[in-house]
């Protein structure tokens, strides 16, 4: 900031869908997005003499989390799936007390919204896959990550997913298993990096072209090893 | 007439013929500012109608009216979408009652303390004070049912989570009891002494007064003010978005999670493709929404005019 202190910076942030949609009408420089661009928006964007330019800067392991006084510490892509189509209603389905579960997700604007909804509720690219399933109806929508941060740190029966960088010790984060048979693994910079964990994922910069300019000189920044050093200490994953 | 020094030299300086004229110009300039600053908001609240009705009612073509507004599925992004707004509708409907009924008793009580009852002193403080509170920002108040009133909710009616419409219906009561408050106690301020003094001379108690001559000669302004905060209740979206939980089942209590109209479309338009499917069913719930206050404000007006004739016999 103070080498170009020319340069003003405004962020705002509902999600990777307005962000996207925001890169297509022109109305912002970068889009962040937390999946990738899918190819309706690409052609809505060409259409509009917008070319997105992907920009991988960052890893995420999207993280399960769950009330620390909650036993249950492992789950099953399978039983995540049905905890979110409202087939699983009771903990004790899943190993936990005989409590209700409080299902909650981010809205319709969030990339993390489409990426759970695609690898967890329908199960992409599992043996079980089923596409058809979508949330189901008892599920809270949430429109901030903090909003369910703060309700899980506070409902002894609730559940939510969230970027490791919102995750704090309030929350207790699940271990993923793949399928039954895999083992349990939690967020880490290895299971992340390696892939070993099911959720982990690459988090983008979208900008319109190729970056020029100050833009350009913001990116170079980011996957700099001092812009890597930033994502690790507010909590991602850097690029290796 | 823009600088009185200089018109009342001519106007001295002429003859009584154009002292007659001088402000009529001046009135008539008035007067086509007057028409025109009218005809601008005209203007712009056809056309707000105008964009509502053109963006929204295409969607009418994909979903029938009647799938629209009892459909209870709403899921915009899936293959093919189902747009059903039912779950809305009802959740608006449930959160806004709540909230009038709670808010609209205490307001006006509170507004009969402030004018009648409270000495000048107190009024004095106590109404800038209340007034303040109107201005506290919608996402503050959400803030604040996140982090205090859900937890408390939920204790209270041993609920799963105090995310519910209940926790929005209480905050949106405290959001809209200041404009209550401070409108009605306009109105009963405004009401002539001679009233008053009138049904004290005849024996009445104070709360006689209040309950018999004070409310009933206010009560059209009593009225604009329940109607203002009804008005922020329905429209509210911020406070509603962060704390009613945002369930997309039709709500069958008011303690269950829910999702208002104004909630639905803010948290689907940033991401709607411009002049897409859900962008089109977001306009119509624009448009429905827009249909309910102004028929909310239709009744009302029927329902003052009626109460007004009632007091005059």
């Amino acid at each position: 900031m103070a080498a170009n202190s020319n340069v003003s910076i405004s962020v705002s942030g509902p999600g990777t869908g307005p962000g996207i949609a925001a890169l297509i009408d022109g109305t912002t420089d970068i889009a962040q997005a937390s999946r990738p661009i899918t190819q309706t928006e690409t052609a809505q964007a060409e259409a509009n003499g917008v070319h997105p330019y992907e920009i991988h800067v960052a890893n995420d392991g999207l993280s399960v989390v769950v009330n620390p006084s909650n036993n249950v510490s492992e789950l099953t892509t399978a039983q995540l799936s049905a905890i979110y189509t409202c087939n699983i209603a009771n903990w004790r389905d899943v190993g936990g007390k005989d409590a209700p579960v409080v299902v909650l997700s981010r809205d319709t604007s969030s990339g993390s919204h489409d990426f759970f909804l695609q690898r967890v509720v329908q199960m992409q690219g599992l043996p079980t896959q089923n596409t058809t399933l979508q949330y189901g109806p008892e599920v809270l929508f949430l429109s901030s990550t903090e909003a369910g941060i703060t309700e899980v740190a506070q409902n002894p029966d609730a559940i939510f997913y969230a970027g490791l960088a919102y995750v704090t010790n309030q929350t207790k984060t699940v271990a993923l298993k793949k399928t039954a048979s895999d083992p349990a693994i939690l967020p880490s910079k290895e299971t992340v990096l390696d892939g070993t964990y099911y959720l982990a994922r690459p988090l983008f910069f979208y900008t319109n072209g190729e970056p020029t300019g100050v833009i350009k000189d913001f990116i170079d920044y980011c996957l700099s090893p001092a812009g890597q050093e930033k994502v690790s200490e507010v909590g991602y994953i850097p690029l290796a | 007439m823009l600088k009185p020094g200089t018109s009342s030299v001519v106007a001295a300086s002429n003859t009584g013929d154009s002292l007659r004229r001088r402000p009529r110009l001046g009135e008539r300039f008035i007067e086509s500012w007057i028409f025109l600053a009218g005809l601008f908001a005209i203007i712009i609240l056809v056309g707000i109608i105008a964009v509502l009705i053109k963006e929204g009612l295409p969607i009418f073509t994909y979903s029938s009216p009647w799938q629209f507004l009892f459909g209870t599925k709403w899921y915009p992004t899936s293959e093919p979408p189902t747009f059903g707004i039912l779950p809305f509708f009802v959740g608006t409907l449930m959160i806004t009652l709540i909230a009038t009924v709670a808010a609209v008793p205490i307001g006006v009580g509170c507004a009969a303390y402030l004018a009648e009852v409270a000495p000048p002193r107190i009024r004095e403080t106590v109404k800038p004070i209340i007034e303040l509170l109107a201005g506290i920002p919608s996402v503050m108040m959400g803030f604040i049912g996140l982090m205090l009133l859900s937890p408390l909710v939920k204790s209270i009616f041993h609920l799963n989570t105090g995310l519910c419409g209940l926790t929005a219906a209480i905050m949106l009561s405290l959001m809209s009891l200041p404009i209550i408050v401070s409108v009605s106690e306009d109105a009963l301020h405004a009401v002539p002494k001679e009233f008053k003094e009138a049904s004290y001379a005849l024996g009445a108690t104070k709360w006689e007064t209040i309950r018999h001559v004070c409310i009933p000669a206010a009560l059209s302004g009593i009225g604009a003010a329940i109607m203002l905060g009804v008005g922020r209740a329905i429209g509210e979206t911020m406070t509603v978005l962060m704390v009613a939980g945002g369930a997309l089942a039709v709500p069958l209590s008011p303690t269950d999670p829910m999702t208002t109209m104004t909630a639905a479309i803010a948290s689907g338009i940033g991401n709607a493709a411009r002049g897409g499917l859900q962008y089109q069913a977001l306009f119509a719930i624009g448009l429905i929404l827009f249909v309910m206050t102004l028929a909310v404000n239709l009744i009302a007006e029927r329902v003052l005019e009626r109460q007004k004739r009632k007091f005059a016999r």
